[in-house]
Formats: structure tokens, sequence, C-alpha cells
């Protein structure tokens, strides 16, 4: 919850920005989901137990699975989410920003009373939500991941959509050939770098929009894939789509952490992979010269070619290398999560990541925890449907988009892109 | 995402050394322009220089998109494969099986698009692929030129499957579930669908309008809001689920609301074709004789010149996405009343919604530019059938076919460097100037 609000292109074009001292946003949120809460949990009380199973009858350490009583829990948070807002208005009013570490265990009891309220009567398999959310989010944080870095050095990445399908496309095909996931995982990683290149020439070099390119090869990727997938796969799958994938590598000691350990520790390769890529993009884009560089050139590409870095050029490698990511991401869907290839299967993916890159204010870390919001809002939905949740799944599924036009239009949080995302630069 | 670079960050004030200042001048006073006015909008230029293409550039887009089609089609056809085995051997057997496949889809893609010349013995069936293609061009004019005003303006408007959405859904609860009187029926039926689109479409306009929401992000997002919105409506009963059935399909559109059609039952052309006819003569009049169009055209030249002259720019974004999203809503009310009449799922945009944005652009998004370049997508559309069936190509090569024509149409460059065309000068005149002056200012 951010403090600035800013007018972009509004208002006369040469719109300072307003500055707003105290926020009443966060208050104003809490007390909307409190009263949701009042509505959802407490008048619409649906009665019953809800069971939270932390562990599976294999782990090494079991713990008891806990039951909470539906009603009372739902009253119980809904008090406590009251008393955060109250004190949250009072801090605004008092002149303080409300802290993270407030909004999150806000989050937190809106989720428990939440979850408690719609699994009444039923058991929630604790472990399997989260892990099932890890595997939604992987391709997403991949995702996100080249869309920040593309985004950070001034090239917006309409076709990370495409960049994952190609990957998913290659890997599956490329393992199959080979025998080998790695093969197939390196593959899909230069289809994405393939389909980056494409946009990087086409936007950098004969200055198209970068937004028509996106689109377009979206289309041309799910075109070709589909294509293929028709002539050539359905063929004959056993030579074409039935791609070796990779097993999981159970950490020795920390696998056995309970709730956590299989979720995080019992992965393949390509979630391990993932885990050192969030902090290690981070690192990268602010604590080095590489970094400063490419985010200079997204910021103001004069200032940056002043100092003697070749714009286009930085431009061209950077979003190759988003590109590189989000195909590596792409192999998850054939090489971990599914198993073979079928027609759209990123099923707007790409989109979510794309959601997650401007909710997660074009940074790596934030990026990534967006991402891993919405594929824990895209899991907890088809839980929900399995253990028959009174509410529809269609609203579940649209909370990261609306969730981000929220975003966009200044209304949760603070979105400012990189200031020459989406120009291309022509010297001068 | 912001357009303009020159537009002060949050309450940074620009500042400027005296060096820039001179520079600056010299600029103004060398190309008869007042430098320190704010620079287009890169959208806006790139919605110049798409108009600026010829049409010459069109005609071998189009051509080069067929021949990496044609390619597409020799690499997976199994003759050709076979021949290739032994082609060092009879290098001639394989350039037949080439001949054939290209020759067999392109012949199909005619036979299914344009006229059935193996049924010349009767000639309404031979004239059929005909009428499909205006068929399936309806939805792909309308839908194109909502994209096309849009553009006229400065908006990319990718939210066509969400408009489209919206209007279908409520377009096809009045024409299934409200009986009226015939005539009336389906007027209302369509007014009330395009009102749906418009609205979507105006959400879009009216977020940029007063917060300066990105309108490609907020397109996007609301495509998805509106599919899982009309999915959730055509799943629960009382809202668009035929009663009594478990799919999640609406119910038939009765027969007091459907688009009647053209030429008789046997053919699927009906009225919406007429209608697209209206809208593109409607949409030429707007942009070019209206004081309506006067404005729109004046802000996707320049926004700050317009907001000078006195036009209100926030305004006319709100305005011409109300438009752009009835138009777009043409498209979904017609696959609703016109095209799945027995009822219809989720999925009725058939991906309209993005070929509408290629079809924008290969009409340069001029009215009757549009018009013939959605007959031409029409045909592809009609025609991809005929090639499944006789051919064994799948449909989606109409997907690669698209969006080659488009990646050509949007880099005249790349077009003119392969078929060596001569520059013309007005594309780079906008970039020439700056070269020059800039380097001798800084020395």
């Amino acid at each position: 919850m951010s403090v600035v609000t800013t007018t972009r292109e509004s208002g006369s074009g040469l719109a300072p920005a307003a500055m707003v001292v105290r926020s009443w946003k966060a208050p104003i949120a809490f007390a909307i989901f409190t009263v949701i809460g009042v509505v959802l949990f407490i008048a619409l009380a649906r009665g019953g137990e809800t069971t939270y199973r932390l562990s599976n009858d294999t782990d090494a350490i079991i713990l008891p699975s806990i039951v909470l009583p539906a009603d009372a829990t739902g009253i119980v948070t809904v008090v406590l989410m009251a008393i955060i807002a109250v004190y949250a208005f009072m801090l605004v009013r008092g002149g303080t920003k409300v802290p993270l570490w407030l909004t999150t265990i806000f989050a937190l009891m809106f989720l428990l009373g939440f979850l408690t309220w719609a699994a009444a009567g039923s058991t929630v398999p604790l472990v399997g939500l989260l892990a099932g959310a890890l595997t939604v989010s992987t391709p997403l944080i991949f995702g996100s991941l080249g869309g920040v870095i593309s985004e950070r050095v001034g090239v917006v990445n309409i076709a990370i959509e495409g960049q994952l399908l190609a990957g998913a496309f290659v890997a599956a095909m490329v393992a199959t050939f080979t025998g080998s996931a790695i093969a197939g995982l390196l593959a899909a990683m230069v289809a994405g770098a393939a389909v980056s290149a494409v946009l990087a020439a086409f936007a950098i070099k004969y200055l198209v929009d970068q937004v028509i390119v996106g689109v377009v090869l979206n289309v041309l990727v799910i075109g070709l894939t589909s294509f293929l997938y028709s002539t050539v796969m359905t063929a004959d799958p056993e030579l074409f789509n039935k791609p070796e994938r990779f097993e999981r590598i159970a950490i020795p000691l920390l696998s056995d952490i309970p709730v956590l350990g299989p979720i995080l520790f019992n992965q393949t390769i390509i979630v391990y992979l993932m885990f050192a890529l969030v902090p290690t993009v981070w690192f990268a884009l602010f604590k080095t010269r590489w970094g400063l560089r490419l985010r200079s050139v997204g910021e103001h590409p004069k200032a940056a070619d002043t100092v003697g870095i070749n714009v286009r050029a930085t431009r061209f490698w950077n979003v190759l290398l988003a590109g590189l990511i989000v195909g590596g991401g792409g192999a998850f869907f054939t090489l971990a999560a599914i198993g073979s290839f079928t027609k759209e299967m990123t099923n707007g993916a790409g989109f979510i990541a794309l959601a997650a890159v401007i909710f997660g204010q074009w940074n790596p870390i934030r990026a990534t925890l967006a991402a891993l919001l919405f594929g824990f809002a895209t899991n907890l939905q088809s839980t929900l449907s399995i253990v028959g949740s009174p509410v529809p799944s269609e609203f579940m599924l649209m909370l990261p988009y609306l969730v981000t036009i929220f975003a966009v239009a200044g209304l949760v949080g603070f979105s400012r892109p990189p200031a020459a995302s989406g120009r291309p630069y022509i010297k001068s | 995402m912001s357009d303009d670079t020159k537009t002060p960050k949050s309450g940074t004030p620009k500042e400027q050394t005296a060096a820039e200042k001179v520079h600056e001048q010299v600029v103004a006073h060398e190309t008869g322009r007042d430098a320190t006015e704010p620079a287009v909008p890169r959208s806006n230029q790139i919605i110049k220089e798409i108009f600026g293409g010829s049409a010459a550039i069109s005609v071998l887009a189009v051509f080069l998109a067929l021949v990496f089609g044609g390619i597409l089609i020799v690499l997976t056809d199994e003759a050709v494969a076979q021949a290739s085995v032994y082609f060092f051997s009879r290098p001639g057997d394989t350039l037949v099986a080439m001949w054939d496949a290209v020759a067999g889809a392109y012949s199909a893609l005619f036979r299914g698009s344009v006229f059935n010349y193996l049924r010349v013995d009767d000639l309404a069936v031979a004239i059929r692929p005909l009428t499909e293609t205006l068929a399936n061009a309806t939805p792909l004019i309308a839908a194109g030129l909502g994209v096309a005003l849009a553009f006229r303006v400065g908006l990319f408007n990718i939210g066509g499957r969400g408009q489209m959405l919206i209007a279908a859904a409520a377009a096809g609860y009045v024409g299934a579930y409200i009986p009226m009187p015939p005539v009336i029926h389906l007027l209302v039926a369509l007014i009330i669908g395009l009102i749906g689109g418009a609205l979507w479409g105006g959400l879009v306009g009216l977020l940029k309008a007063r917060t300066g929401a990105h309108e490609v992000i907020v397109t996007i997002m609301l495509n998805y809001i509106a599919f899982y919105l009309v999915s959730f409506l055509l799943r629960t009963p009382g809202a668009l689920q035929a009663p009594g059935q478990n799919n999640p399909k609406s119910g038939p559109i009765l027969e007091t609301a459907q688009f009647p059609p053209l030429l008789g039952d046997a053919y699927n052309l009906n009225l919406g074709f007429i209608l697209v006819i209206v809208s593109t003569i409607y949409v030429w009049y707007l942009l070019n004789r209206s004081a309506l169009g006067f404005r729109f055209r004046a802000v996707g030249e320049n926004p700050h010149a317009a907001r000078v002259a006195g036009i209100k720019v926030e305004r006319v974004y709100v305005q011409v996405m109300l438009i752009a999203g009835a138009l777009v809503g043409l498209a979904g009310v017609y696959q609703v009343l016109g095209n799945f009449t027995g009822g219809f799922a989720s999925g009725l945009d058939a991906s309209i919604g993005f070929d509408a944005i290629t079809v924008a652009l290969l009409g340069r998004s001029k009215p009757w530019g549009v018009f013939f370049a959605g007959i031409l997508f029409g045909a592809l559309k009609a025609g991809s059938y005929t090639m499944q069936a006789s051919e064994g190509i799948p449909v989606d090569i109409v997907l690669v076919v698209q969006s080659f024509i488009v990646l050509f149409i949007a880099a005249p460059p790349l077009v003119r460097s392969i078929f060596r065309l001569p520059t013309p000068d007005p594309l780079f005149q906008w970039r020439t100037p700056k070269f020059a002056r800039t380097a001798e200012v800084t020395k």
C-alpha cells in the first residue's frame, strides 16, 4: 500500500505528481474485507468443522490434523480483523504508514477465516494445497522473471505466453528425441530465446511497436505449435511427444521437515533452478554493474547512451536472456508437471505472469511473490471445487486479473513501469 | 508504459542546463517546431507509419506470408518426406511432391473460399464457398472496425475477446430467454448486446482517462475477467444455462431473435453482413465527415496538440472506447444471433478478438481497408476447413499465415529489404533531421 499516487498521462499532460501524505487505502481495504468477513463467515455461516491435514501418511514425521469449528473460527477471525482495521485507521490518522507485517497478519487472518468457512464440513489437505500452488506458480515465476528483465531493459514483453508455449513444445519434442530431459530443458530455453530474438529484432531493429509484435508472436506460436502438434506430433506420439521427464529429487533431511519439507525440497530440478534464479536475478539487477546498466537503459536510454552504454545491444541481449528464462519455465509444463504436449497448454499462464510483473512492481522478488499468490489462488480454486465450496470457482480464477486492474489503476499499491519501457531507442 | 518521454515524473521538475536550452532552441529554429513541446507519443507515430505504407506493401506481405505457409506445408508433408529420402538419386520426385503439396493446399483453399470448380455442374453448390467467406468475414470486419477505430485515437484495443463475450452474453440472454414479437425481439437483442460491448469497452477508456492505466494491460485482463464471468453465467441455471441441462451452454436462440438469412436457408450468409456494411459506412462517416471523428483523429495524431486546441482528450478516450466496444460487440452479437443459434458456449469468440487486430493492421485502420482485410481473412478461414478436409492440413495454418502477414505489414522496412524496394522519404523524415542536427550541436 503506497502513499504516492501519480497521475500518469491523465490531466494536462504535464502533471507533476500529486503528493498525498496520508494513504487511507490500507484501512479502507481492511474495513471492506472485514465487512466481507462478517457477511460470509458470520451471516452466511455454514456450521460444521474444518479439518486441516498437515502430513501425508508417507512422511517421516507425521503431524496430527488440526480440527477447527467453522463458526467459532469465523467469529474469531472477524473480530481480529476488525481490531486490525481499527488499529490501522488510528495509525493513519496519527500520520504513520500501515506496516507490512500488519497487512500480512490481516491477510493471513482473512485467508484462515475464508478457508475454514469455504471448506466447512470437510478436510483441507494443506500440503497438497501448497504443493499444488507451487506447481502452478513455477512457470508463472519463470515467466515473470523474464518479464521483469525484459521490461526493465525497456522492451515490453507481451509474448511471455508465446515463449512459455514454445518452450513447452520444443522441450517435449527434444526430450523425446534425445531421451534426455536436460536436453529438453536446454532446447526449451533456446526456443524461448528464439521467440525473444524475433521480438527483439522487430522491436529494436525494425522499430515495430512492441505490443503489436508481442500480440502477433503469441498468435504465431499458438499457430505453429498447434499446426505441428496436429501434423507431426499426433501422427507418431511415441516418436515426438513422449518426453523423458525430470524425476523428483528429495534433498536429505530438508525434505523431512513437516509441511514445508515435501513441498519445497522434494521437487524436480526445474524448481530448484527457480529457487536459485529468483535471488540471482534480484542480486544481478540491483547489485551488479550489469543490472545498473540494464536498468539505466530501461529508464533513460539517452543518459545511458551518453555514458557509453550501447543501448540497442544491451536491449537485444537482455531480451534474449529473458527469453531463455521464460523458455525454461515452459519446459516445466511438459517435462515436470504434465508429461506431454497438448494444444495451447499454457492456457493464459503467460498473461498471469505479465500480471505478476506489474503487480510485483517490476521487481523480481515481488513479482515472484505475486506469482506465488496468483498460483495459490488458482490452486485454491481447484482444491475448493473438490471439497465443494460455495464460492464459484470462476471468481477465484478471475482474481489475478482483477487485482492487476486495480494495481494499474492505482487503487492497490503503486505501479510505475520503467520509464522507457515500450519505447524504441533511436540514436540521435 | 506511459507514452511520452518528456512528461516529468513524480514531482521532480525537469531541469535543463543552459546548453540543453540552447540546443533545443537551435533544433526548434532549424526544424521550425517548438522543441519544448512534448514529443508525439510513440504509439501515435507508429499508427502514422502504418497508414503511410503503400498498398504494395500489403500485397507483398500477404504474398510473403503465403510463401511461408507453403514452406511449412512442404516441411510437414509426408509425400515430400518420403521423396526426400532418395533426393540425391531422383531430385525431381521431391520437387514434384513439394509442388503437389503446396498446389493441393492452396487450390483447396481457393475451392473452399471462392469458387468450387469441382462442382461447376451445380452453380448453387459451386458459389457456396464465396458466401461462406462473407459469413466468416462478418464478425472479423465488425471486430476489426472496433480495433481500427481505437487505433486511430492511438489506443490498442486488445480487449476484443472480452467485449465480444459480454456483448454475446447480453444479446444471447435476451435472444434465448425473453420472448418478444418478431422484428422487435431482434432489435432489442441487438441493441442490448451492443450496449454490453460498449460498456465493457468504455470501462477501458474510463480507466485510461481517469487513472492513466495502460489500455493494453487493462484490456488483456478484462478479456479473462469476461471469460470467467461468462463461463460462470453459462453454468448457472437461471442465468445463461439452458434449463434442465448440465453442460455450460445456453439455450437455443429463439427464432424471432435470429439474424434472417440473406440467400435462403441453404447459405450461412445472413443479415449480419448487411449490418457490417452499414457499420463500415458509419465508421467511414464518423472518421471522415463528423466533428467527433475529427476530434478522434486529432487525438490520434497528437494528443498534446489536441489538448491545446481545446479537445478534451480524456473524454475522447471514453467516447472512442464506447463506440469501439459496440463495434466489437456487434461481432459477439453476430456469433450468438447469427452463427451459434443452437446455443452458445464460452468459446464463442473463436479468437476473433485477436484476429481483429490483424484485420485492423492489414486494413491500415481505414474503414474500407478493414472491410476488405476482413474478407481476405474470412476467405482464409473458410478455405482452411476445406484444406483440412481434403488435404489434411490443420486449420491452425491460418493463424501462422495471419501472423506472418501482420509481422510483415508492421515492418515495412523488412518487406522493402526483401524485395529491394526503394525507401520512400516520408517514412524516415521524422528521424533524419534529428540525426544530423544533434550531432552538430553537441560538437
